[in-house]
């Protein structure tokens, strides 16, 4: 085939000028392209309001069809569940006996501390969820890994609250439109939770990776360490995330650095729980009578 | 659907010429909200396959500054930070543009290199504005997701080709 000739000038004067300032119009789109960027990254609440209509915009096509594509999923669980109906059904009857021992111990438990908490006169940290809302959808391509929250700006959302499900901690409020949120999950590249290790108390980082799991970074210095298993729960430092809630268990360990996977997985996830942001301490002065 | 039909004359009318691919390239941005949930890259950038099907199809469709507004209205589509999309795709149409001034033998093999460089480019250059704007996330997460878009492209190429049949039919 012979090459195209349509970008052929000719001796027309228009389509050369035509030609010319559509160039000229692309190279200050591409300049206004990378100040948009620059503006995102140091000034991340920018374009809310673009964002957040576009948001509100796309979010009934995700809603609508959502329980379609959940009706689908369960089919084929359902199938094998009707199989193993016996077996399971004798497994389920002995964890059963064996959780209600257990609540029965937590219920004592949760008595005790409260009780505990009373005498020192802690302040309870019993905070009322903001909104409860379906998860409607998810980015499936591109490297920020988000999810889409039926509720917004209208229910009270806004940018930095934590969101939860009835499993553990599902991630962090990004961008508020009226009526839908995107949260910014657990394991995407840009999100950090400060972490507890329940079995040590050894405090940790935990990082999204961009891909299912998230990067457990050890804060101590020669602590006791990871090991496969390790329950993971926020500590509530720095503030943003409430203390105590589930947040992820550890899959594999390879010297300080763990890799864990989120307790509350979004593809299962139908409702989750938008809460309050934990109020954030104030900055620390900066030492007296230091030159700048 | 009047508006889109032929006149009097056969010709079809203005608004199906310039509005369909424009049309189906924003469809392709919105494959994104299908309602699955993951946490992983699972799909191609369909927005982007079916843009660059367009461009390499029909050259003289759109001038290369008709990427800037599709390009920001898929990163106002995907959520991702807005002027990275728009960016990218402008500078791959750009790219395109300097090939076609090149008097060189074009043929299917040839445009879908094309298309994997653009592809690429695109791929790790999203990458790469993520990384800058929220830090942190592994590269190798995106690779499947861009071989499987450099294989898709062939049959988006198909499908614009047979929108286009449609387009311009009597």
């Amino acid at each position: 085939m012979a090459p195209p000739r349509h970008r052929d000038r000719g001796f027309s004067r228009r389509i050369q000028y035509g030609l010319f300032f559509g160039y000229v119009a692309a190279g200050m789109g591409v300049v206004a392209g990378l100040a948009l960027v620059l503006i995102a990254r140091f000034d991340p609440v920018a374009f809310e309001g673009i964002r957040g209509l576009a948001l509100d915009a796309t979010t009934p096509f995700s809603a609508a069809t959502r329980p379609i594509v959940r009706g689908g999923s369960s089919v084929a669980g359902d199938i094998g569940d009707y199989f193993n109906a016996a077996s399971e059904n004798r497994t389920l009857r002995a964890q059963l006996a064996v959780a209600r021992r257990e609540l029965i111990q937590a219920r004592v438990l949760a008595f005790e501390n409260a009780r505990l908490k009373r005498t020192l006169k802690l302040v309870g940290d019993q905070t009322q969820p903001i909104a409860a809302a379906r998860i409607v959808g998810s980015n499936l391509s591109g490297t920020r890994r988000f999810a889409t929250l039926a509720a917004g700006g209208a229910d009270g959302v806004a940018p930095g609250q934590p969101v939860r499900a009835a499993d553990g901690l599902v991630g962090r409020i990004a961008e508020v439109g009226m009526h839908a949120s995107r949260i910014v999950l657990l394991t995407d590249g840009g999100s950090a939770v400060p972490l507890r290790v329940v079995r040590t108390g050894e405090a940790a980082l935990g990082e999204g990776r961009g891909e299912g799991a998230m990067e457990i970074h050890s804060t101590v210095v020669g602590g006791p360490g990871f090991r496969r298993g390790d329950l993971l729960v926020t500590s509530g430092v720095g503030g943003v995330y409430p203390a105590d809630m589930p947040v992820a268990v550890v899959t594999g360990t390879s010297g300080e650095i763990a890799t864990a996977r989120p307790l509350a997985e979004p593809a299962k996830l139908d409702f989750a729980l938008v809460l309050p942001q934990a109020p954030v301490p104030p900055p620390v002065a900066p030492p007296a009578g230091r030159k700048r | 659907m009047a508006i889109i039909e032929s006149d009097l004359l056969g010709r079809p009318s203005p608004l199906r010429l310039q509005a369909l691919p424009v049309a189906t390239t924003l469809l392709g941005s919105c494959v994104n909200l299908l309602p699955f949930i993951s946490t992983a890259p699972v799909l191609p950038p369909f927005g982007l396959l079916v843009a660059l099907g367009w461009r390499l199809l029909r050259p003289e469709l759109w001038a290369a500054w008709v990427a800037l507004p599709l390009g920001l209205a898929d990163d106002l589509i995907t959520g991702t930070a807005p002027g990275s999309a728009m960016t990218l795709w402008t500078i791959a149409f750009l790219g395109i543009d300097m090939v076609d001034a090149r008097p060189m033998w074009r043929d299917y093999w040839l445009d879908w290199w094309i298309a994997t460089i653009a592809i690429l480019f695109c791929s790790f250059g999203q990458w790469a504005f993520g990384y800058f704007v929220a830090g942190g996330g592994a590269l190798w997460p995106i690779i499947p997701p861009t071989i499987l878009a450099i294989f898709c492209f062939p049959p988006i190429a198909r499908l614009c080709a047979a929108l286009d049949r449609w387009r311009l039919a009597k």
